[in-house]
């Protein structure tokens, strides 16, 4: 059975006004429960909501990002429920016409490109936080919460994709790319773990053009999650409809821990959430001038900068897309190639052994202890061949350790590679007297001799003969 | 328009109300006679008339992205008298 | 000077001339509070001791030559639908039997920086949901003119405060009639101004694109003088009109020559009481004798003026009450829950009085999946004609007029078994509402014994137009607000 896996992201990003969408309360993420609240944002009797001008630019600045159009006349709407972390038991959110709609995001991967439809761009409210208090701290088995209301009112721009991605990897990349747009915008901190970007997905299964039935699944908190639940979710219905049940339509829930969706069962009503336009707001009419000043906002995005690195630093898809993939380790590489290396080996660097030092330290690049000039510094040093390949790994990681830059690393250590042809002849000459059976081998032609050589050679040298220049001059004594 | 006690119990769920049966049926009552009563309007010609939902001709009401003092948390909880910690505390949700 | 029943201009100019104290006039209203209000139950609470230091700190004022505000030291009553800082505000409802709110109203802060001192917070139904004020968890107000009968509602305890003489004036609030009609049952001067004139920060919302807070007074230049103080932009309401507060008293000149004047057929046949309509059509005689045109016109879709209000009011009630659910503030059932959802059932069922729960399910149900078109959306659609045809109407005329309620005020008790019957009392006042214009009603006589009201309706920010027409029609008609009989027993 051929079955086509098709997915949709719905993505919500707070974004990093300093007040909260309706209030001025601070927008600022943790502190003691209650302590960013006013009457606005508790839902006191009487309270109004006042839009926050910012939040809207900002949201109209991710459409545009998206490449949607902006709607002429746009206006908020009433989410009517009831649940505890909600301090009017509605949301002010958007229905059917919401601020932004019909753009597209082009990811790329495996060597194709691809343009993944964006429904909709709007701006809602975030709800408040429940603390569940029980032996798991999970909702689950709880045996009360505690609600805090310091999240309540920051601004969520919520972006929903068409139905349009394929597989879990797709969604993976979409969202990572979806999370650098709005790193490079600004305008989110766009944090999984802190909850400042979230994701949840609808997924089907169709059968020859026929679409599936629509799987909602919530609780993916890292991209890691989101890759698992989507590739267990999809083999989940597949097993499903081959043994000829049906697929449910229902809300489950990923638990990351047991590494499988559940269906989550609560006694919530029944969602009607009986949209109607907030009559407290009036509608959003961007005039043509307010968009061009927010327009002229626009960084370079990320693909556009991923397709530049590619062409102008011919540097290939998979490093460039994850140089772009964050905005800081971008504007590292480009500072590095400030000083004359060769890109793609600085990008190679960045993207590999760089890459790995900064994750096992938690550190973000921009506190990088190795600044982009001392990465110069090392690659130069590796091009006139004043140390090997094996050295400057050796040299990355003290000069990440210490802050030390690597010449003087390589200077205090005498590190400097034999490079000087004159001295390899003169040490080769000296190998080739001692050992005069290897000699007679290699002459005959066996390669296990040269590496028998070539060990001697580096002994003799304490390491630091370059080693492609040393096996030249064997050869050529020996060859 | 009739309703039934089926509507009114939905109806209910959905505005977490507690009914008892009694008053379940007087609601069902009462809330037939004044949907039979406004029906009228669905005599009404709207053929491209668009709805109200302001009156005001207003639009674009803005105010700056600035910060403002929140509350103390005191006068936060000082109308709930089971809060905990400067938090509200609820019965379990699942 | 007698201070009961002096206007609240008159008083602030006795006061500012120093002639009498704040206190003394402040003590008058407690001591008339305490005399009358065994008989009226036109407050819920009352702030004696506040006011009585409050009254000081305005005399104080006065006598070091500050500038204590137009109304200075003029005491008032607060319906208590409007947030007071630090003071008990209870919607009329177990809901809030206890809250304290941390913030005040801007129309309350607005009267209070003009130098006003208030007595307590007044009576109402429920929440705003109601025309008699029967509906209010504390009891019903009993009507100044006939204890035995409604003040109307859903400001009851406002209208009633004032027409008993136990506050010069007053603050309501007003979403399908609710300042208008009491002001007519108990014979005071009552204003609805146009929508977005006056802030709605801090009151409670009952339907937010409907309601509106405004004055109530003894006379047409104290309206003027209150709805001066509180209309003008406020910040903290998206809705509120982008224009400066008004000196309507300034410019008041009871000047209504040549103005063209119609009565509203939809409100002044069908349904309405003959010694109403006798009252309504002297009042336009008078008119007519100070030089205005008066005609009647037709406006059709006000037939359906009621059922579209009582789709839309619900709906938006039932959407801004659901707020109360006992997790952040007010009541809380008492016992163990299962859950959180038992926890809201049982505190909404228990904390909310049966209207007010009538309206949540109404208004559910008008906007839920599969009834939205129908109900809600249709709704919306029939105040569209509304408006269009208030527009047309004031094309040609300045302003139009009606009675303000069908009846004069009904017994206690009448009108409670049928739902239908009481959302009836609101035929004449809803349009208004609906279309977001101004109005006003002025008592223009008595019908077997108690006041009748006179409605005039104006386009958008006619406030001035309406106050002089009100003004002219007060001055000739010398209606005596001081009720029949409340004086003995």
């Amino acid at each position: 059975m051929e079955y086509q896996t098709v997915i949709g992201l719905e993505i919500h990003a707070e974004l990093n006004t300093a007040s909260k969408m309706f209030c001025g309360c601070a927008a600022t993420f943790g502190g003691n429960p209650n302590t960013k609240t006013c009457p606005i944002c508790l839902g006191h009797p009487g309270v109004l909501p006042v839009a926050n001008r910012a939040a809207i630019a900002n949201t109209i600045l991710l459409g545009l990002a998206l490449n949607c159009e902006v709607t002429p006349r746009s206006i908020f709407h009433r989410k009517n429920y009831f649940y505890p972390d909600m301090p009017k038991d509605f949301q002010i959110s958007q229905y059917d016409i919401p601020l932004t709609a019909g753009g597209w995001l082009e990811v790329e991967m495996d060597g194709y490109r691809r343009r993944v439809g964006i429904t909709r761009v709007h701006l809602e409210e975030d709800t408040g936080k429940s603390i569940h208090i029980g032996e798991s701290g999970r909702i689950h088995g709880a045996e009360h919460s505690l609600e805090d209301f310091n999240r309540a009112g920051i601004p969520l721009a919520e972006i929903v994709s068409e139905p349009d991605l394929r597989g879990p990897e797709e969604a993976r990349v979409f969202l990572q790319l979806l999370r650098a747009t709005l790193e490079y915008l600004g305008i989110s901190d766009c944090k999984m773990e802190e909850g400042s970007l979230r994701c949840d997905a609808n997924v089907s299964l169709g059968v020859g053009g026929e679409l599936g039935t629509k799987v909602e699944i919530k609780n993916m908190n890292s991209f890691r999650a989101l890759s698992r639940a989507l590739a267990y979710e999809v083999e989940r219905q597949r097993f499903a409809l081959e043994q000829g049940q049906p697929i449910v339509q229902e809300t489950r829930h990923w638990d990351d821990a047991a590494g499988m969706t559940s269906p989550l069962r609560s006694k919530e009503e029944a969602f009607d959430y009986r949209y109607f336009p907030e009559p407290d707001l009036v509608p959003i009419e961007p005039d043509a001038d307010w968009v061009e000043v927010i327009r002229a906002r626009m960084p370079e995005l990320p693909v556009e900068k991923l397709h530049r690195f590619e062409k102008d630093f011919k540097l290939p898809p998979e490093i460039a897309t994850m140089l772009t993939s964050e905005k800081a380790m971008a504007d590292y590489f480009e500072n590095a190639v400030q000083t004359g290396q060769d890109p793609v080996e600085l990008a190679k660097w960045i993207a590999g052994d760089l890459a790995a030092l900064l994750k096992d330290a938690s550190i973000p690049i921009d506190a990088c202890p190795l600044k982009p000039t001392g990465l110069g510094e090392l690659v130069a040093l590796l091009a006139q061949r004043v140390i090997s390949g094996k050295m400057a790994k050796d040299v990355l990681r003290e000069a990440f350790e210490s802050g030390k830059t690597p010449r003087v690393i390589v200077a205090d250590r005498g590190l400097s590679q034999i490079a000087d042809s004159s001295e390899i002849e003169s040490v080769v000459d000296e190998v080739v007297t001692e050992n005069p059976e290897a000699a007679e081998d290699l002459r005959q032609g066996k390669e296990a001799a040269l590496k028998f050589l070539m060990g001697q050679v580096m002994k003799k040298t304490r390491g630091k003969a370059n080693p492609s220049m040393a096996s030249d001059v064997l050869r050529k004594k020996l060859g | 328009m009739a309703i039934s006690i089926d509507d009114v119990e939905h109806v209910a769920k959905l505005a977490r109300l507690e009914l008892s049966g009694e008053e379940k049926e007087t609601y069902r009552r009462q809330l037939s006679d004044v949907l039979e009563h406004a029906r009228v309007i669905s005599e009404v010609d709207t053929e491209g008339v668009e709805p109200t939902s302001h009156t005001l001709p207003l639009v674009n009401v803005f105010r700056e992205d600035e910060v403002r003092p929140s509350l103390p948390v005191e006068e936060v909880t000082r109308n709930a008298t089971w809060a905990e910690g400067g938090a509200f505390k609820v019965p379990r949700i699942i | 000077m007698d201070i009961i029943y002096s206007s609240g201009l008159e008083l602030a100019r006795a006061i500012k001339d120093k002639e009498i104290s704040s206190v003394e006039a402040t003590s008058a209203y407690l001591d008339r509070i305490e005399a009358v209000e065994p008989r009226v139950s036109a407050f819920v609470n009352l702030c004696a001791d506040d006011a009585r230091e409050r009254a000081r700190q305005i005399d104080r004022a006065i006598a070091a030559g500050d500038d204590a505000g137009p109304l200075c030291g003029v005491p008032i009553a607060i319906k208590d639908v409007l947030s007071t800082r630090g003071f008990t505000t209870t919607c009329g409802s177990r809901m809030l039997e206890k809250f304290v709110p941390v913030y005040d109203a801007t129309a309350v802060e607005r009267v209070t920086a003009a130098g006003t001192v208030m007595l307590g917070k007044a009576n109402m139904d429920e929440f705003a949901m109601g025309s008699s004020t029967e509906n209010s968890y504390f009891g019903p107000t009993h009507n100044p003119w006939d204890l035995d009968r409604v003040p109307g509602g859903s400001s009851g305890g406002s209208a009633a405060a004032v027409s008993a003489g136990e506050a010069p004036w007053a603050l309501g609030s007003d979403t399908g009639g609710s300042i208008r009609q009491p002001a007519a049952l108990c014979g005071i001067v009552g204003m609805k101004p146009t929508y977005g004139l006056v802030s709605r920060y801090g009151l409670v919302a009952f339907a937010s694109s409907l309601d509106q807070v405004g004055p109530m007074a003894l006379d047409v230049s104290d309206c003027a003088a209150l709805l001066g103080v509180i209309s003008g932009h406020d910040r903290r309401d998206s809705t509120s009109i982008e224009q400066p507060a008004v000196d309507y008293l300034s410019r008041l000149t009871g000047e209504v020559k040549g103005l063209k004047v119609a009565i509203v057929k939809e409100l002044s046949s069908e349904g309405i009481d003959p010694g109403v309509l006798e009252k309504i059509k002297a009042a336009m005689d008078v008119l007519e004798g100070l030089g205005v045109t008066c005609e009647e016109v037709s406006l059709p879709s006000f037939s359906y003026g009621l059922s579209a209000y009582y789709l839309i009011a619900p709906a938006e009630a039932s959407s801004n009450l659901a707020r109360f659910d006992g997790v952040r503030y007010g009541f809380r059932a008492a016992g163990e829950f299962a859950d959180i959802w038992e926890m809201y059932d049982a505190t909404r069922a228990q904390g909310f009085g049966p209207e007010v729960k009538r309206r949540i399910m109404l208004g559910t149900y008008a906007l839920s999946a599969g009834y939205y078109d129908e109900y809600y959306a249709k709704a919306q659609k029939i105040r569209t004609l509304i408006v269009q045809d208030y527009a047309r109407a004031f094309d040609t005329y300045d302003l139009l007029v009606s009675p303000t309620s069908p009846t004069t005020a009904f017994k206690l008790g009448e009108k409670m078994d049928d739902p239908l019957t009481m959302y009836l009392s609101d035929i004449c006042t809803i349009p208004v509402n609906l279309a977001g214009i101004p109005a006003l009603s002025l008592p223009c006589g008595l019908a077997g014994g108690l006041p009748v009201g006179f409605q005039i309706m104006g386009p958008p920010l006619s406030e001035q137009k309406i106050l002089d027409a009100a003004l002219a029609l007060e001055r000739e008609l010398k209606f005596d607000v001081r009720p029949v009989g409340l004086e003995a027993g």
